[in-house]
């Protein structure tokens, strides 16, 4: 009853939140005079052949594990109150950088791939650890400079494609670098297909599928079960108590940018090393900011996360579509900006709900208490951290994953 | 509860900005002695470097233009902020307006495209206001939502409206601006005669930059940019000189104290952000003026330099409009001349050095070393740089704010509330 009562209402906000969004992302429409329905049918529409449907279903497959990755980088930050709005710059400047190293050496299969990986994580690491020092030694805010270490990024990327990095040829329509050799590659998993006697589309599905998955094992495990996650879900919910209680709070935010670096890192490498094996000038951007969207929606837990990851990938899908049948593809950017704002409402509104039940689940067991805290708990300055040069700084963050938490303490 | 006291003092005395250092003068003779300073030291690196570029009238109009949206965006950043609610959304905000003005502009002229601007951006403020002080929701969660979704309406918007316009335009801009806002110049001085004009080609040390200085802020001046140059004084008397004002900012210190005096908070932090949507919008007007047609990805961050001018500027009007200038100097200097970007390596050379010099004699002798290293590096780079490519000097004002924020943020003061979730009864 319990466990039911806790999924029902941890499902309660994010399903709230979609519906709100699909109708208000309808009235919009009609407003405008697109005719709503007519959009999702095409949306939802994965075609007739057998052959169709499973491409259709590996391209929101392949769409939602970067969405996935860039959604877990997002949440490990926010699960300790910081804003890690730079996972844009950091993945792409990562990719670059992976796809020349990748092309400049010839390794035996498995080493490579490796490689890759190991520089494309520490590039985005040490990127975001600019950000940590800064909030650390000199108190700037996490999300102004993130943010413009994305414009640096992007512009660094921008040169070294069309100047160093260079690969291609002078007069090539598209710039790139040079290709990734052959051992570099991952393959794709659709023998997964013919062992489930399903047909097998020419599109390959990502193997990087199942890095995925460990990874978001892993993040989960390191998050809920051991005592770096637990001082990192400690400084999230109340920084003045978690470093009352000896967590370093410095030392903490270095540790946490530089694990939510890392992971963003790995966010351009499925379609790096799946299918472009070069990184071009029209690489898949916006990943990073739509990972912010996929970790609200899932509210910073993996598992939720993989679910907005694939409900984000499957509206992505369909921008082609839409396009082929003469609708603007923007909608699609729409009802994702327009879920994004409705499920932190839902989400606060929820995390209230919860709030007020264990409020009086607390009157129940104990004699009500005047100002126990409960309801401050959130309010709490977090006036012992390094000075904070700009908003959001630790402080700002109460809502944020936070909202079972009280149910937890009722367990 | 804090006492009630505390709040009309916490605001009223004039607090010392991030030049505070130069301590026991007047904030007026401070500024003007920096300012000074800034002049000279760049007067000198141009006759070092020989970029002319770095002190013309030209690019100090361009500064003056691009100083103007970052600046606006940075005093609608106050006005929320000092009601209490943190405005990462004004990027979102300038994108909207940007999107109003050019929809606007084209087809009844640039008065239209003025108010169409302010209204869009007020939408923006309007979401913001509902999602953060109606509904609770996290300030920075619901500003970065605000900036997703407007990049998302805007392009649907242009999908929708311009992909079959007879008056031009497409999927990523408008039609262009059919009427320009009228131009200003200040007669014989830099019109006419020209007598700055002259005087500035002479290319004497410090003669012809003070000149070329004058006349980029005088010649040729749209009217919208005296307006929002008088804006900056206007927010001060409105927000320090009126009882409007102490309400506003009494929200953003202690809510509940405010409360407690039968100030309607809720409604205070909606007018501040409406505002705040409002002069963001109106930032993105100006650009929609400079190019004279609204772009797609016009706005290009300006809006998160805006909040950056605001902290660097201790969330006051004179120290954010100071911030504006730099990062809109920068800007200016980075669109006109790449190796003027590089001359300004030198500039960067010499302030670490006097930054290093005063740490010393204040005996902190590792921040000293550290400038002294950074000092070093960056002369370097001017010495054996010549001309940045394309790539990395468009993100120079990028740069110049963070290495603006990291050498200013430490002596800065937030309204106490500032981003902090308030629910009448519950502080």
């Amino acid at each position: 009853m319990n466990v039911l009562r806790r999924v029902g209402l941890s499902l309660f906000a994010p399903v709230l939140a979609i519906v709100v969004a699909l109708i208000i992302s309808s009235a919009v429409m009609a407003a405008l005079e697109v005719n709503p329905i007519e959009v999702f049918k095409v949306m939802v529409d994965f075609g007739t052949t057998p052959n169709q449907q499973i491409t259709a279903v590996v391209v929101i497959i392949n769409r939602a594990i970067p969405l996935f990755i860039a959604g877990l980088a997002v949440a490990i930050a926010f699960r300790m109150g910081l804003f890690n709005i730079g996972v844009e710059g950091q993945y792409r400047l990562a990719t670059i950088m992976a796809a020349a190293a990748g092309a400049a050496v010839n390794l035996p299969a498995p080493l490579h791939i490796a490689m890759i990986i190991v520089i494309a994580m520490a590039v985005a690491a040490a990127w975001a650890a600019i950000v940590a020092v800064l909030k650390v030694t000199r108190g700037v805010s996490e999300v102004i400079s993130s943010i413009m270490l994305n414009y640096v990024a992007l512009g660094l990327a921008g040169y070294l494609i069309t100047g160093p990095f260079r690969g291609s040829a002078a007069g090539a329509s598209i710039v790139a670098t040079t290709p990734i050799p052959q051992s570099g590659w991952l393959p794709g998993l659709n023998k997964i297909f013919d062992v489930l006697g399903l047909a097998n589309p020419p599109r390959q599905l990502y193997s990087f599928l199942i890095i995925a998955i460990v990874l978001g094992v892993v993040v989960s495990i390191l998050i809920n079960r051991t005592r770096f996650g637990y001082d990192l879900r400690a400084s999230g919910l109340s920084p003045s108590a978690a470093s009352a209680s000896g967590v370093n709070a410095r030392a903490m935010v270095i540790k946490t940018m530089l694990l939510s670096g890392a992971v963003a890192g790995l966010i351009g490498l499925p379609d790096l090393l799946g299918t472009t094996h070069q990184y071009t000038t029209d690489f898949t951007a916006g990943l990073g900011f739509l990972g912010i969207a996929v970790a609200l929606l899932g509210r910073n837990k993996p598992i939720g996360i993989a679910l907005a990851a694939l409900l984000f990938a499957f509206l992505d899908r369909s921008s082609v579509p839409l396009q082929i049948a003469n609708f603007p593809a923007s909608v699609v950017t729409i009802i994702q900006g327009t879920i994004v704002l409705t499920v932190v409402v839902a989400n606060e509104i929820a995390r209230r709900i919860a709030l007020r039940q264990a409020e009086r689940l607390g009157a129940q067991v104990v004699a009500p208490v005047p100002g126990d805290g409960s309801t401050g708990g959130g309010q709490g300055p977090g006036g012992d951290l390094p000075p904070d040069g700009g908003p959001g700084g630790g402080s700002a963050a109460p809502g944020m994953g936070s909202s079972d938490e009280p149910q937890g303490a009722r367990a | 509860m804090t006492s009630v006291a505390t709040i009309p003092g916490s605001g009223t005395t004039p607090r010392r900005g991030p030049l505070g250092r130069l301590s026991g003068m007047s904030t007026g003779r401070r500024t003007a002695l920096i300012a000074v300073v800034a002049v000279v030291l760049l007067a000198a690196v141009r006759v070092i470097s020989g970029e002319q570029a770095l002190t013309s009238s030209s690019t100090v109009a361009a500064a003056l233009l691009l100083a103007v949206p970052i600046g606006l965006t940075a005093l609608g950043g106050l006005f929320s902020e000092r009601s209490g609610v943190v405005n990462i959304g004004l990027e979102g905000m300038m994108i909207l307006g940007t999107w109003g003005a050019g929809w606007a502009g084209y087809q009844w002229g640039w008065w239209a495209a003025l108010i169409g601007g302010v209204l869009f951006g007020m939408l923006g403020g309007l979401l913001h206001a509902v999602a953060t002080v109606t509904f609770g929701v996290d300030h920075v969660v619901s500003g970065v939502a605000i900036n997703i979704l407007a990049a998302g309406i805007v392009r649907f918007l242009s999908e929708l409206l311009y992909t079959n316009n007879k008056a031009g335009g497409g999927v990523t801009q408008s039609p262009a601006l059919t009427h320009d806002q009228p131009r200003l110049s200040l007669p014989v001085l830099s019109s006419g005669p020209d007598l700055l004009g002259s005087l500035e080609n002479k290319q004497w040390f410090l003669v012809s930059d003070v000149a070329g200085v004058l006349r980029g802020l005088t010649h040729g001046v749209g009217v919208l940019t005296v307006l929002a140059v008088l804006l900056v004084p206007l927010s001060y008397l409105l927000l320090w000189r009126t009882s409007f004002g102490l309400r506003l900012r009494s929200c953003g210190e202690n809510p509940s104290a405010a409360d407690s005096l039968g100030v309607p908070v809720y409604r205070f932090k909606y007018i501040g952000v409406l505002i705040s949507g409002a002069l963001a919008g109106m930032g993105g007007v100006f650009l929609v003026f400079v190019a004279g047609i609204y772009r797609e990805n016009q706005t290009g961050g300006r809006g998160f330099i805006g909040l950056a001018a605001l902290i660097f500027g201790n969330w006051r009007p004179g120290g954010l409009a100071a911030g504006a200038t730099i990062f809109g100097f920068s800007d200016a200097l980075q669109l006109r001349s790449r190796s003027a970007v590089v001359a300004l390596l030198l500039a960067v050379a010499v302030g670490l050095l006097i930054v290093a010099g005063w740490q010393v004699t204040k005996r902190r002798f590792i921040q000293g070393g550290v400038a002294v290293v950074f000092a070093a590096l960056s002369l370097w780079l001017y010495l054996t740089v010549d001309v940045l490519p394309p790539g990395i000097v468009s993100f120079t004002p990028h740069v110049v704010t963070l290495l603006v924020l990291s050498l200013a943020s430490q002596r800065l003061r937030m309204p106490a509330a500032d981003g902090l979730v308030y629910r009448r009864g519950e502080g």
